[in-house]
């Protein structure tokens, strides 16, 4: 069992083996030398993560590495200890696991334990593939015991794209000597061509295809002075970026949160052209906002299924009367009308519409050009969140016990909009300051949106009951145990009105009212 | 965890070359394994080139005032760690004595290493002591070599009605012929018939072999350095007999 490690890089000349471990010997005084542990293994590595890279975010590091006798899950941690190690068995003849695939695609197990909750329901693709050609030695003490073992990892990189990676060379101490491989790594240290390495093997084999991990960074800056059409442009550039990012995914229908993140960005680009379309070139705004629409609405259906079939388990469990098996053909019967969504949307994606607005919408913003005459960003945003603000409080404070559900919806709206305003803008304030002045909205947002979803759902539910008994496609059993699951929804939606006079009153008092005040005036100035 | 404790009151008969053989096959079969030298003279602790020597000595151990898994080394070999032998040791019995409990202490020393390792091995000093029965409390199989006379037969069965007198736990033993010498009429015939007619034999009989001598000049299992040869298959037909007998499911992914 070996413990604690350190890694170095050989530079140049240096990883011409043995050179360091020539100096290695002179600099430890003649108390090491080495022997040769094995032949060099060839190694074929993948390493996975989710599309927004949740695992590196969180200082994992999950790899497939196959070699001639098989296929292993490793996953590591922030400092290159193994947590778990899975082998896996073949897939479509080849050794592994078939990627992307989602959390539950993978081997039951410890590891699949410790990426789940990471992971989400994200799915786990190739962020980076490499061949490692790995030579390791044996350091031996004056009683010829291991006391260390050296690794030096040659890795040829071949995805995100073709490259060498410098050699690295890892020092792992035998139980019990540490010491020893101590003052290995030490001199190690003082040889020439040789310097510490921080970076894990994917951070290398990414820095050595000119890659970075973590995804695009999407965030912009803004300043308070900058002129509103030019800061406009950028932010719906920005979305622009988010949009077709997540295209490919949602095609490919690799995992729902593709789609989630599309129509958010869609649905931030559409509120971004309502409240700054002003600010945009003459016309630009108002012919671009059907278009937009188009898009969102393509995208609805397979979403509102999405939602069904990711809380399709937790509903289950609220039958108190049927089984849940009962229930098995209606989830079948979500499944053929999200097929059928999906297809649909995918080919809206594919159109020649969908790639003309794009690619002309990128051409106008890019081409959009600073107007000296137009108030700052910081000005329009602080009037725009004043207005949506105020909107939004003057809507709430006319619901009484008696409003009909639209009316909540139409706060949900106003709500969304105000969020959006104030997101649009973020990076114009404090982010301390902001969460404060969310705070109290977010709270309010999940109430109406749990009342919404539920008061949608239970529409659905009654149009998918008519339509599974109309094409004879659900037995009674089912039928039955979809109303325990309309009851369930309607519980769902009385709790949600029940909180929510308590979140508005919370986001209308007089604390959280100031807070969001008080952020644009910083930010206006 | 499954404890083996390699016992046998005679000195010579093969304990260590087994704990060593059973311990390098199962940390090659991919079990974490460690394998607890108790013997004072330290010969498997030369074996793997481990310097006879725990800080605090046994006593440290014994008392617990430095934890046992500061004194573990790692051998050469994958997933295989010894705790080294001491001279101190010679003293365990006058320790143990001391001690609450001092039957029960091994076992309680062991307790803690449990979510480490799947499988110890204790080699035991030749003896019958409050440490062999401190081991033998703690152990789950007995694996007890014998040569093939007509009175170690006899020590077997003293032994297994001794730990047959446990109250709780109780180790299952499972006896082998170790150090048969072909040339001698009497040695084959009682290792041929033996093993057939009761139930905790062992089918594998390790054959007294220079190789098996030559693990002190390799300085390693013969197992390791000869994996062909006679000697370390019938260590590979004991250990496969001895992991079934434990009840060893397969070794878990980390």
């Amino acid at each position: 069992m070996r413990t604690g490690s350190s890694d170095f890089v050989l530079e140049g000349d240096a990883g011409a083996s043995p050179g360091p471990l020539d100096d290695l010997a002179r600099g430890t005084g003649g108390v090491a030398s080495w022997a040769d542990d094995g032949p060099a293994r060839r190694i074929r590595r993948t390493w996975l993560d989710t599309f927004d890279w949740r695992l590196y975010r969180a200082g994992l590091s999950l790899e497939q590495q196959t070699n001639g006798s098989g296929s292993d899950l490793v996953l590591t941690g922030r400092d290159g200890e193994r947590l778990a190690v899975q082998p896996v068995p073949p897939a479509n003849g080849r050794p592994g696991v078939s990627w992307p695939t989602l959390v539950s695609g993978l081997p039951a197990g410890p590891l699949r334990e410790l990426v789940e909750p990471v992971a989400g329901i994200r799915a786990l693709a190739p962020v980076a593939r490499a061949e490692s050609r790995v030579r390791q030695q044996r350091v031996l003490n004056a009683d010829a015991k291991t006391v260390a073992r050296l690794a030096v990892d040659r890795m040829s990189v071949t995805y995100p794209a073709r490259a060498t990676a410098e050699p690295r060379l890892s020092v792992s101490a035998v139980r019990g000597y540490q010491a020893q491989a101590d003052k290995i790594s030490r001199a190690l240290a003082a040889s020439p061509g040789v310097r510490r390495g921080s970076a894990t093997a994917l951070e290398a084999a990414l820095a050595a295809a000119s890659c970075e991990p973590g995804g695009r960074a999407s965030r912009i800056q803004l300043t308070a002075g900058m002129p509103v059409g030019k800061a406009s442009a950028a932010i719906l550039l920005a979305l622009l970026d988010a949009i077709e990012d997540n295209v490919r995914g949602t095609i490919a229908d690799v995992d729902t949160e593709f789609l989630h993140d599309l129509r958010v960005a869609v649905r931030r680009t559409r509120s971004g052209l309502k409240l700054a379309g002003k600010a945009l070139p003459d016309g630009m705004a108002a012919s671009y906002r059907p278009e937009f629409r188009w898009l969102g609405d393509l995208t609805t259906p397979t979403r509102d299924l999405d939602v069904y079939l990711l809380g399709f388990d937790d509903m289950a469990g609220w039958l108190v009367a049927a089984a849940p098996d009962e229930l098995l053909p209606f989830r079948d019967y979500l499944e053929r009308e999200r097929a059928a969504a999906h297809g649909a949307l995918a080919r809206g994606l594919r159109s020649a519409r969908f790639r003309r607005l794009t690619s002309q919408w990128r051409a106008a913003l890019t081409g959009v050009r600073a107007d000296r005459r137009r108030p700052t960003v910081g000005q329009l945003a602080a009037r725009r969140i004043g207005v949506a603000q105020q909107r939004a409080l003057t809507a709430g404070l006319r619901i009484t016990p008696a409003s009909p559900a639209e009316d909540l919806h139409s706060l949900r709206k106003l709500c969304k909009e105000l969020r959006y305003v104030v997101e649009m803008f973020a990076s114009l304030y404090d982010p301390a300051q902001l969460w404060q002045a969310v705070r109290e909205l977010k709270a309010l947002q999940d109430c109406l949106g749990a009342f919404q979803d539920a008061e949608v759902q239970l529409e659905e539910i009654r149009a998918f009951a008519d339509r599974m008994l109309t094409e004879r496609s659900a037995p009674a059993a089912t039928l039955l145990a979809m109303g325990e699951i309309a009851a369930g929804l309607a519980r769902r939606q009385q709790r949600a009105r029940t909180e929510f006079d308590g979140r508005f009153a919370a986001f209308a008092g007089p604390v959280s009212q100031a807070r969001l005040a008080a952020l644009t005036e910083a930010g206006s100035a | 965890m499954k404890i083996f404790a390699t016992y046998n009151i005679k000195g010579g008969v093969g304990k260590t070359a087994t704990a060593v053989n059973l311990g390098y096959l199962a940390a090659r079969d991919g079990f974490r394994v460690l394998l607890w030298d108790l013997d004072p003279q330290g010969a498997a602790s030369f074996l793997f080139r481990v310097k006879p020597r725990v800080k605090g000595g046994g006593k440290a151990l014994i008392q617990g005032s430095r934890p046992i898994d500061g004194a573990i080394k790692g051998t050469d070999f994958e997933n295989l760690d010894l705790l080294p032998a001491d001279f101190t040791y010679r003293n365990l019995d006058l320790l143990l004595d001391a001690a609450k409990q001092p039957a029960r202490k091994l076992a309680s020393l062991l307790r803690p290493l449990k979510a480490d390792y799947d499988a110890v091995f204790l080699d035991c000093p030749p003896s019958i002591s409050l440490l062999s029965e401190s081991v033998l409390h703690a152990a789950d199989l007995l694996l007890v070599p014998l040569i093939p006379t007509t009175l170690s037969v006899r020590t077997l069965d003293q032994l297994t009605e001794f730990v047959g007198g446990f109250n709780g736990h109780r180790p299952e033993v499972l006896a082998f012929f170790s150090m048969i010498d072909r040339r001698k009429r009497l040695h084959t015939q009682i290792a041929r018939e033996l093993p057939a007619q009761r139930s905790d034999f062992a089918s594998a009989a390790i054959p007294a072999l220079s190789l098996i001598e030559q693990m002190s000049v390799q300085r390693a299992p013969v197992t390791a350095f000869a994996p062909r040869s006679a000697a370390a298959l019938q260590y590979v037909t004991l250990w496969q007999e001895a992991r079934e007998r434990a009840g060893l499911a397969d070794p878990a992914a980390d």
